[in-house]
């Protein structure tokens, strides 16, 4: 391997690493606490911690006197599959008649699921980008859930990409809704992406959604339009009015902008590099 | 938050509305009000049908029903909602013949009656369950007398009708003397289907939660406690991301609450004549509510409990869970009382009326506010160290709590509860500021528990499980993702009425109330073992499990015929978790050791330790659950080897 292409794998690489590493503050914080010195909330069994099968005398719901034999019959819902669709985003700018559509399903346990998650742009009744995460997604701790898989990028005017996929997603201390995710793709490419939302409620109806959303690429993409570094950061702020918990309509805003090298590409093209949509939208869960 | 509240109470207004106009319009409301029979459905409503003899022929069909204007189809037996109240007698052998016309397996478990393990009725562990269209014969001989209750042991029956009063006469005469007899049993209905909620609450689990803190709570606040106050109020709940009005799974906004199978509007009735002692036998048999029963205007003694006969307490007002009975004697002076019972989580109430003629009824109270769960809810009985800064600012009203109940703490253990009860309940207010003297009391309670304390009054003891171990020792298992939070510093005091209920002015009743009558508590042998349980759980996956393992991962507790055991329940929870032990009964005992009563079913407050004795005498596998039906459903649920 030459040095130099070496260098270039390196670099996104280490890039990705750090940023990894400077969020494991947050995500540290975010998987345990600092409550009662850090023993309320997660954390390492002590050695001496009690054995919850230490009564058994080595009974099982199957085996020993008593059992009615054959295959267990009662099976409980901690070993039921459940699903859910929840659509966090499915929006619409008129200024710009653009649509985006933010959805995850998922089904399987409390602790393993199958993750789906489908993020996208509409512009002139055309998909013009999108992004599909399919993840297993495991319960790692009280509130957090670490992320496996792949993502495959679509580009109406571009290149298709497919990435490797590991994240975090979950519930921080404070009520911050954090999805973290580290991609790397072919030939090197390495990406970051980071959301965290906030939900403040107004009133058992009224609420109110701080949103924020930051990518990183570890190399450019010309074809693509996104440059080595922090590529864009997004801004929203959504108030909706839960009609039933299960859907809400609202109004918001987003200022996005590009950042870097992705920025410089765009002027380039002549592209505006800041935006400030105004939208309207439905939040819906199922 | 008001505003939002007073949506949701007119919008379950309006539904009820809608039922007292059906039921006007059927004409059969002011005719027939002690035996009810809704306009669109064939299902028997109000009091329920009496079964009694020795042979009882139950039947298990889907019928409709309509409780709040949408007909829906309800599982019941033999047609009615309560189920029929089987009158049995003390020391008869029953047959008890139960026929199944639903499309799945059905079931029936006898709720606190201590018989042979196959006739437990639950499926997968004391029989297989009752086929469609097949006939199970039940055959048990009664031991016991009491009021207790039986209800479907099978998926969610439970919640869309099947329950029933079973009530056991003594063979040799009631010793409690009335002249009038109601059963009061309670439940909740839901338009919904029960798993279509349980997935809700997978997806959100305050989905029917409408009392959350908002903005203008906190706004409030500031004003009163200043903006640090306000900020370190919701500090340890935001940091742990807990949820201080987490009073309930499920809410007024998918239940409609019954009292004996009649909507608030339906309003049910119990007659009674001036001068009567009118016996009350409460039954809590709601799938996922807890209620605050009272009656304004008259004093409720509490003459048994779980069926169990209990030296007379005089209270206003008590709080059960689901599985749970209170017998009560009232005397009645005037023509017409409310029977009230409101949810814990105070988003609505079932409701009744006692009067000397049918067509009375007097007000309706006010539902009571909701109030936050406190520290003590959450970390027990901590000290300050453990408490960190946010409580350093009330450590003033510490020292003076602390003088008058250690001043109660003197007196013998068995005695100074109830007086304990009082003193901290007259001490504590509703102010904010006050919610810290609340925790007094907690902490006051732990110093009462010191081992300096324990040393004076049992230095001399030698045996090492005379006394509840007051060491707690979390499951390796609960380390994981299944448990949201862990106690390491519970609260041992029986006297505590719960949230919501411990300054209301009124007098509650708390287990440290209640004391068996004399040979109730028959076995005085000391235990030979101590079993330690956590109840555990994680909100936000709504997650509920026993030592951080749900039941599908699991292993049986294995007990021996015979053998005295202490097992100790310590709740890592923040919500009140009503355990129920089948088979055999729970003896609770005080943290010095003392046994106080008998129950089948203990309801564990949050941040809580309980230990109860128990003699398992009948062989056979056993149910040990939650009875809050979706914790059970959720995983919070053992099995029981007695061998």
């Amino acid at each position: 391997m030459k040095p130099v292409s070496f260098v270039r794998i390196l670099k996104p690489l280490i890039v990705t690493a750090a940023l990894t590493m400077s969020s494991y503050p947050l995500l540290a914080y975010a998987a345990g606490t600092d409550v009662n010195d850090g023993k309320a909330q997660g954390g390492e069994a002590p050695a001496d911690a009690r054995d919850p099968h230490a009564y058994s005398d080595g009974y099982t719901l199957e085996k020993g006197p008593y059992a009615l034999g054959g295959p267990r019959q009662l099976k409980l819902a901690d070993e039921y599959m459940f699903w859910a669709v929840v659509g966090d985003r499915i929006e619409y700018d008129a200024d710009s008649e653009t649509g985006v559509f933010d959805l995850q399903g998922w089904y399987g346990s409390t602790f393993n699921r199958l993750y789906i998650k489908l993020e996208g742009d509409i512009a002139n009744g055309r998909l013009e980008e999108s992004q599909t995460d399919v993840l297993w997604s495991h319960a790692y701790t009280p509130y957090f859930d670490t992320q496996l898989g792949i993502r495959l990028d679509q580009y109406d005017e571009g290149t298709d990409r497919q990435w490797l996929a590991l994240g975090l997603q979950g519930l921080a201390p404070y009520w911050f809704e954090l999805d973290a995710t580290a991609y790397i793709g072919e030939s090197g490419r390495t990406a970051v992406s980071l959301e965290a939302e906030y939900e403040l409620l107004l009133s058992q109806q009224w609420v109110l959604q701080p949103r924020a959303e930051l990518s990183f690429y570890g190399q450019d993409d010309i074809e693509n339009g996104l440059g080595e570094g922090f590529a864009d950061a997004a801004l929203g702020l959504r108030l909706r009015y839960e009609i039933t918990r299960q859907f809400a309509p609202y109004v918001g805003v987003e200022w996005t902008s590009m950042l870097g090298e992705t920025a410089d590409i765009a002027r380039a093209a002549d592209e505006s590099v800041r935006d400030t949509h105004y939208v309207v939208g439905v939040r819906f869960w199922f | 938050m008001k505003q939002d509240e007073s949506v949701l109470i007119s919008r379950q207004r309006l539904s009820r509305r809608l039922f007292v106009k059906g039921l006007a319009a059927g004409g059969v409301l002011s005719a027939m009000p002690r035996l009810l029979y809704a306009n669109t459905n064939d299902t028997h409503l109000g009091s329920a049908p009496v079964l009694s003899g020795q042979e009882i022929n139950l039947v298990i069909a889907e019928t409709p029903v309509n409780f709040t204007g949408v007909t829906r189809m309800a599982t019941t037996i033999n047609g009615s909602i309560p189920a029929p109240t089987l009158r049995l007698r003390e020391g008869d052998e029953v047959t008890i013949r139960v026929t199944n016309h639903l499309t799945v397996p059905t079931s029936i478990h006898w709720h606190g009656i201590i018989l042979p393990y196959e006739m437990d009725g639950v499926p997968g562990i004391s029989f297989r369950g009752i086929a469609p269209q097949e006939t199970f014969v039940y055959r048990f001989t009664l031991k016991q007398s009491g009021t207790y209750w039986y209800h479907s042991h099978s998926g969610f029956q439970e919640m869309t009708g099947m329950y029933g009063a079973l009530i056991v006469e003594p063979r040799q005469g009631e010793s409690i003397q009335a002249d009038q007899d109601h059963v009061i049993q309670l439940s909740d209905w839901t338009d919904e289907d029960p798993m279509s909620l349980l997935s809700k609450l997978k997806v959100q689990s305050d989905v029917y939660n409408f009392n959350q803190p908002v903005l203008g709570d906190f706004l409030q606040d500031a004003s009163t406690l200043g903006m640090t106050g306000a900020l370190e109020k919701r500090q340890m709940w935001n940091q742990m991301r807990m949820n201080p009005t987490d009073l309930a799974d499920l809410s007024a906004a998918t239940f409609t609450y019954l009292m004996n199978g009649m909507t608030p509007a339906g309003n049910w009735n119990g007659l009674f004549n001036k001068g009567e002692r009118v016996r009350l036998r409460f039954i809590n048999g709601s799938s996922n509510s807890f209620y605050d029963v009272r009656i304004p205007g008259l004093i409720l003694s509490v003459v048994q409990a779980d069926g169990q006969n209990v030296k007379p307490v005089s209270v206003d007002e008590f709080r059960f869970g689901p599985g749970e009975t209170y017998d009560v004697i009232v005397e009645p002076e005037n023509d017409a009382y409310t029977i009230f019972a409101q949810s814990m989580d105070r988003s609505g109430y079932a409701r009744g009326t006692l009067s000397v003629h049918p067509s009375m009824v007097t007000a309706v109270p006010e539902l009571d506010p909701v109030e936050w769960l406190e520290m003590t809810d959450m970390m027990g009985a901590m000290d300050h160290s453990q408490m960190g800064h946010t409580m350093d600012d009330s450590a003033m009203d510490h020292s003076a709590m602390g003088h008058s109940t250690s001043g109660a703490a003197m007196k013998p253990p068995a005695m100074d509860h109830s007086t304990m009860g009082h003193s901290m309940s007259g001490a504590a207010m509703k102010s904010p500021a006050m919610d810290h003297s609340a925790m007094g009391h907690g902490m006051s309670g732990a110093a009462m528990e010191s081992p300096a304390m324990d040393h004076s009054q049992h230095g001399m003891q030698t045996n090492p499980l005379a006394k509840p171990s007051q060491k707690v020792r979390h499951a390796s298992t609960e380390y994981g993702p299944s448990v949201d939070m862990r106690v390491d510093t519970p609260r041992t005091n029986l006297d505590d009425p719960g949230i919501g209920l411990r300054n209301n002015g009124r007098r509650v009743l708390t287990l440290a109330d209640l004391r068996s009558v004399t040979g109730v508590l028959d076995d005085d042998r000391a235990p030979t073992r101590e079993i330690e349980l956590h109840l555990t759980g994680n909100m936000e996956r709504y997650s509920w499990s026993i030592d951080g393992l749900e039941f599908g991962k699991s292993t049986p507790v294995s007990m021996h015929q015979g053998e005295r055991i202490r097992v100790i329940l310590q709740n890592d929870t923040m919500m009140t978790h009503p355990m129920h032990l089948h088979g055999m009964w729970s003896d609770v005992e005080s943290s010095e050791g003392d046994l106080l009563v008998r129950r089948h079913t203990i309801s564990v407050q949050p941040a809580q330790r309980v230990s109860f004795l128990t003699t398992p005498h009948d062989f056979g596998r056993w149910a040990w659950h939650c009875h809050l039906l979706f914790h059970m459903d959720a995983g919070m649920f053992r099995e029981v080897v007695v061998s």
